[in-house]
């Protein structure tokens, strides 16, 4: 056991039992999965990924490039950052995790946070920041990756400085103090994201800054020399952060190996923890570690370990020298932790003195203090010499390790190089040095140096790579926060929606709507229903729930104009009471929308959309009248949830119109197809509109979304002597398309215009439309243009799938011209066949031909015909 | 009336969670739906000083000219939704009345009024944790220093549109689509376990 | 990204949609135009490295229409 029987921030009054790789072990509160490994001599943690070295602890944060275990589902965490609780279960990685199949279980949760400071990092420049932007009232919110702020002055003697000052940083009501915290991307206009670690998941902060102070510190990073990965070997900071914070000794017998004044107190915290300082190797002093050995196998710890190092001058001369050790502390120098600095597109520039890259000009609103800043007195740095690689021995720089995540070797950067390449941004993605889940903290700047080494350029002309977010990985489910399961989308209802539910219907989506889909009774399957229902519509009376339609209210002196500039069709002849199909195109020509136009008074009318378009149509209108027509009296509103929409249809809707509304005249001449009433049932209030989708005698009845409910129920009770039967979307598509009637957006695509769907009465000779200049265009008048057509399979039982493509060739020769596709197709109860539609190229000239739709493993064949089925002389819509 | 008992709010079936919430969390946060409240939009020329003034004596107090600010008197309120439209609010009956009070303050002018009552339900939702509660889905900075009384602001709830005003200092209602209601509330609710 | 909206504030780039090149303006008789020049007005638009000036709109605000200037490198924005 090598925990120190004192010191350090853990509470040995409260073990902590855990396993790891199946063993049982333990630790104390306050430790990390890191530091109890260490205290419980478990020197191999993960075997590196490509090579399959053994690898143990090499830092003690977030930089760890060796340490990857899962714990649970969890996988490719850092043990330095995993905290230690009671029953935590890790294994450690042989290079990759492998993503769980399950569902995610953790709870995540998303807040919003605004405040005037925002300092990143609670070591000793974060909490001074934040004690200072305290006192001026302001929202201060100060963050820190680790379970406690404090950074490196944990366990290094601060401890009273630090309490005085955490404690006068908890009483202002508006500072606000997050621990395990990490600032992954900063944003324009400082928009920082943060992923706060909470037991049963995580919470993602989307914090909104007006001034972000980048406390991030730096983190030291490593020379480079043969054999640099073997457990054992690790950051000198880390080392005493072991020893200091953790009462941890991670190791026995230690040599320092260093190029800056940093490990200057070092050897003496070692000595105080009873581990001897064999040797202190200094490249200042003219020497160098070049080498290391493993320890011998089952030799009272595990094989692969740490045995020793190989110390050499740096200038011939001198002899070599081994040194027996276990432990092999490494300082190359610090780096300022700039990635959030360089994502808010501040600048680096490489200070040759400090041998590091600082910031140089800073984003607006953002500042950059203590060690991020290049202030590494803190550190100790001190006297540096810049120093990256160790010569190798002979030419093998194959196990000089620069990205230990990756297992990527100083061999692999001078192969790049000798490609030819000379940018780091090359280097990176040839070598794949930095793209590992450490991002490369603790090997950026040594691929940088030793690119620069090699190329004989200075390092602040080879630069650093683009740093981009997230600083450290974040799950998925963090960032879906609690957009899952029924609120991974908006639902939207209509009033009327409990008895659909109450009476068994399926539901479909449509845009964020839920919409009955098809109400099965007993134990249909939906043909069944569907067609039930169809015949139901066509020879009884049916019902269906419209509400989800868009609905704009318009109003103005100028309606009229506004009207006929934004549809194809013209609406000076609409008279009051009256309403009319409007199609509506986009300045290409192509159709956009469609919906049913009504004049309700003096300058007032209303416009349906269709569900999914409502919004688009109405934002459409208002950039009209807000960019381009400004002049034109003309204002809109949405009215879309006001309304509720009963759709009665059938042959006997009538009967039970007169039911609800005796004293409403219904003969075709006092309410003709396309006329609009007023009137009231069992009090409420009711428009009524003889507007049909199915072909069918039919009548819309709309009130106020609060009646809704309450009207379908009076529908349904006046119904039920005819055996009314509600009916869904499916039922209702496929009604429409027994009519030829499109639906935009299935018909449709963006890419259809009015002519390709034979729709060319509806688009006005006499006025200017949005739309029109484009039909002349030699484009879209072209003659071999796709167009709507019917299709009739040949076998009456066969279902042409929507989408299916249209080809001429029967016998499947591949490759073979695609000439269309299928857009709806549907069994039909009043033919008594399957039928569909089709986009078919030059489709107007091929009626009665024969198309055919391979799909996988047969063919289907077609005729072609006009597109519509049923009562073309429209007898039916109009009694 | 026969057509008031008939009517039917969009989080008629909520009540019973709403009314759970207050006791669990001993009176720190409560959420309930204010039913069948009176609301009519309006569009008008601000630049019309006559006109508005003639509107300000319609319907008894001046329309804000503040972006995103609500005037009021009494029992009605005005919110700003546009430079040139308002939400104008009263309690459950009043649509009617708001509207033809407007047609007469707007007279031969041109604008437009619609009654807007069924087309989005409110939610009012008071308590200390108010404001915090709705950081969870609510983009813009609802500090008590910043979204004090008197002001409004249109913005998102996740992923719906809402109006949210500031009544006082512990008050905050919400205007939400009649059809989102639901989608709101399961929102609000799932959030309230953190 | 933060967009001012000149009347509501600045508010978060979730509540609008992006609205393109501003200042493109409508022909004024688009019969006369020939297809060429209708095309470039329907289908192109510039994409400058750069300053553009743009139009937004606040969907889920207050649902106007402004335009502002935009850096399309730094998302700087200058003018509103």
């Amino acid at each position: 056991m090598s925990r120190l029987a004192s010191g350090g921030r853990i509470d040995r009054t409260r073990p902590i039992q855990f396993s790891f790789n199946g063993t049982p072990y333990r630790g104390y509160e306050g430790d990390n999965l890191a530091s109890a490994l260490l205290a419980n001599d478990v020197r191999v943690v993960a075997n590196s990924v490509t090579y399959g070295r053994p690898r143990g602890v090499f830092s003690a944060g977030v930089e760890e490039p060796n340490a990857l275990v899962q714990v649970g589902n969890d996988t490719m965490l850092r043990a330095t950052q995993v905290g230690l609780v009671d029953g935590l279960e890790a294994i450690g990685l042989n290079g990759r995790g492998r993503l769980s199949l399950e569902p995610d279980g953790h709870r995540y949760d998303k807040v919003y946070a605004h405040c005037e400071v925002l300092v990143i990092g609670g070591g000793r420049a974060g909490i001074t920041a934040a004690l200072e932007a305290g006192q001026t009232g302001d929202r201060v919110i100060l963050v820190d990756e680790q379970a406690e702020f404090g950074g490196r002055l944990l366990g290094a003697g601060w401890n009273d400085w630090l309490e005085t000052s955490l404690g006068a940083l908890r009483s202002p009501p508006d500072v606000r103090l997050l621990t395990r915290a990490t600032a992954f991307g900063h944003y324009d206009q400082n928009l920082v994201l943060i992923a706060q670690r909470l037991p049963n998941g995580g919470r993602l902060w989307q914090a909104r800054a007006k001034r972000v102070v980048l406390a991030t510190g730096a983190h030291e990073r490593p020379l480079i020399f043969a054999n640099n990965d073997r457990p054992g070997i690790m950051l000198a900071g880390a080392a005493r952060a072991y020893v200091n914070r953790y009462g941890v000794a991670p190791g026995k017998r230690a040599v320092i190996f260093t190029n800056n004044d940093s490990t200057d107190a070092l050897a003496g915290d070692l000595k105080r923890a009873g581990i001897s300082v064999e040797a202190i190797v200094d490249v200042r002093a003219g020497e160098a570690v070049l080498d290391t050995f493993p320890s011998p196998a089952g030799g009272g710890g595990q094989g692969g370990g740490l045995g020793g190092v190989t110390i050499a001058p740096l200038t011939g001369g001198g002899s070599r020298r081994e040194v027996e050790c276990d432990l092999l502390c490494v300082s190359g120098g610090f780096n300022p932790t700039l990635h959030l600095f360089s994502q808010a597109q501040g600048r680096l520039r490489y200070d040759e003195a400090l041998a590091c890259f600082v910031p140089d000009a800073a984003p607006p609103n953002v500042e950059v203090v203590g060690a991020a800043a290049g202030d590494l007195g803190g550190r100790g740095q001190g006297t540096i010499m810049p120093y990256w690689v160790v010569p190798s021995d002979g030419q093998d720089w194959s196990t000089h390790f620069v990205d230990l995540e990756r297992d990527v070797t100083v061999a692999d950067v001078r192969r790049a190089l000798s490609t030819g390449m000379r940018s780091v941004e090359h280097v990176k993605r040839f070598t794949t040095i930095g793209t590992g889940s450490d991002q490369g903290k603790t090997a950026g700047i040594n691929e940088t140096a030793i690119i620069a080494t090699q190329l004989g350029q200075p390092v602040g002309a080879v630069g650093v790579t683009t740093f981009r977010p997230p600083y450290v990985p974040v799950s998925f489910g963090l960032m879906a926060g609690r957009n899952r399961g029924d609120l991974f989308e908006p639902i939207r209802l209509t009033a009327m929606h409990p008895w659909h539910v109450a009476h068994g219907a399926v539901f479909e989506n449509v845009g964020q709507w839920k919409r009955p889909w098809y109400f099965p009774r007993h134990d249909e399957d939906i043909e069944t229903a569907v067609l039930r229902e169809c015949r139901a519509a066509r020879e009884g009376v049916a019902v269906m729930d419209a509400s989800t339609l868009g609905k704009i209210d318009i109003q103005g002196p100028d309606a009229v104009e506004f009207l006929n500039r934004m549809y194809t069709n013209a609406f000076d002849t609409l008279k009051i009471g009256s309403c009319r199909y409007g199609l509506m195109c986009k300045v290409d020509g192509m159709v956009f929308d469609d919906g049913v136009v009504m004049h309700l008074g003096p300058d007032h009318w209303l416009a349906t959309t269709t569900t999914g378009g409502a919004a688009a149509v109405l934002e459409w209108m208002e950039e009209w009248l807000q960019t381009e027509w400004t002049d034109l009296r003309v204002r809109l509103t949405s009215v879309t949830d006001h309304w509720a929409d009963v759709a009665v249809v059938g042959p006997r809707s009538r009967d039970v119109v007169r039911g609800l509304f005796p004293k409403l005249p219904l003969d075709p001449e006092s309410f003709p197809f396309m006329a609009i009433r007023e009137s009231e049932t069992a009090g409420i209030p009711v428009r009524l509109h003889r507007i049909t989708f199915s072909g069918e005698l039919a009548y819309e009845l709309w009130t106020q979304s609060w009646y809704g409910l309450a009207l379908w129920e009076a529908v349904m009770a006046a119904g039920e002597p005819f055996a009314i039967t509600p009916y869904g979307t499916e039922a209702m598509h496929v009604l429409r398309a027994e009519k030829g009637y499109i639906i935009c957006g299935q018909e449709t695509d963006g890419t259809v215009t009015p002519q390709d769907l034979g729709m060319s009465w509806i688009l006005s000779k006499k006025k200017a439309f949005i739309g029109r200049r484009s039909h002349r265009r030699r484009d879209t008048a072209r003659p071999d243009r796709k167009q709507l057509v019917g299709l009739l399979p040949v076998e009456r039982d066969q279902l042409l799938p929507e989408g299916a493509q249209l080809v001429v060739e029967p016998d499947g020769t591949i490759p073979t011209k695609m000439i269309g596709h299928v857009t709806s197709s549907y069994r039909s109860a009043t033919l008594d066949r399957t039928f569909a539609l089709a986009m078919l190229q030059s489709g107007r000239e091929r009626l009665g031909a024969m198309v055919y739709a391979p799909l996988n493993g047969h063919v289907v064949s077609a005729t072609v015909t006009e597109p519509i089925f049923y009562d073309k002389e429209n007898v039916r819509r109009d009694s | 009336m026969i057509a008031e008992a008939v009517r039917r709010s969009p989080l008629a079936d909520y009540t019973d969670r709403f009314a759970a919430l207050s006791t669990a969390t001993d009176g720190a946060l409560s959420i309930r739906e204010l039913p069948f409240v009176s609301q009519v939009d309006l569009r008008a020329d601000p630049k019309d000083a006559d006109l508005m003034q003639r509107l300000a004596a319609a319907i008894g107090f001046a329309l804000p000219t503040v972006p995103n600010t609500v005037t009021s008197r009494e029992d009605r309120r005005a919110l700003w939704l546009a430079p040139d439209e308002w939400l104008v609010v009263g309690p459950d009956g009043q649509q009617g009345a708001i509207e033809r009070e407007l047609r007469n303050g707007l007279n031969s002018a041109f604008g437009s009024i619609v009654d807007v009552s069924a087309n989005r339900t409110v939610i009012e939702i008071r308590g200390g944790k108010a404001r915090d509660l709705l950081a969870h889905c609510v983009p813009i900075d609802l500090d008590a220093r910043v979204f004090s009384a008197g002001r409004c602001a249109q913005t998102l709830l996740a992923k719906a549109h809402v109006i949210i005003e500031c009544r006082d200092e512990s008050g905050l209602i919400l205007y939400v689509r009649a059809s989102l209601a639901t989608y709101a509330a399961d929102w609000l609710l799932d959030a309230l376990a953190e | 990204m933060l967009i001012p909206c000149p009347w509501c504030g600045d508010r978060e780039d979730i509540e609008f949609k992006y609205g393109g090149s501003a200042d493109v303006a409508y022909p004024r008789d688009a019969d006369a135009v020939d297809d060429a020049t209708w095309a470039r007005f329907v289908f192109f638009r510039p994409n400058p490295k750069g300053q553009m000036t743009e139009r937004w709109v606040h969907t889920a605000g207050c649902r106007r229409w402004f335009t502002l200037v935009r850096d399309t490198v730094t998302h700087q924005i200058t003018t509103a």
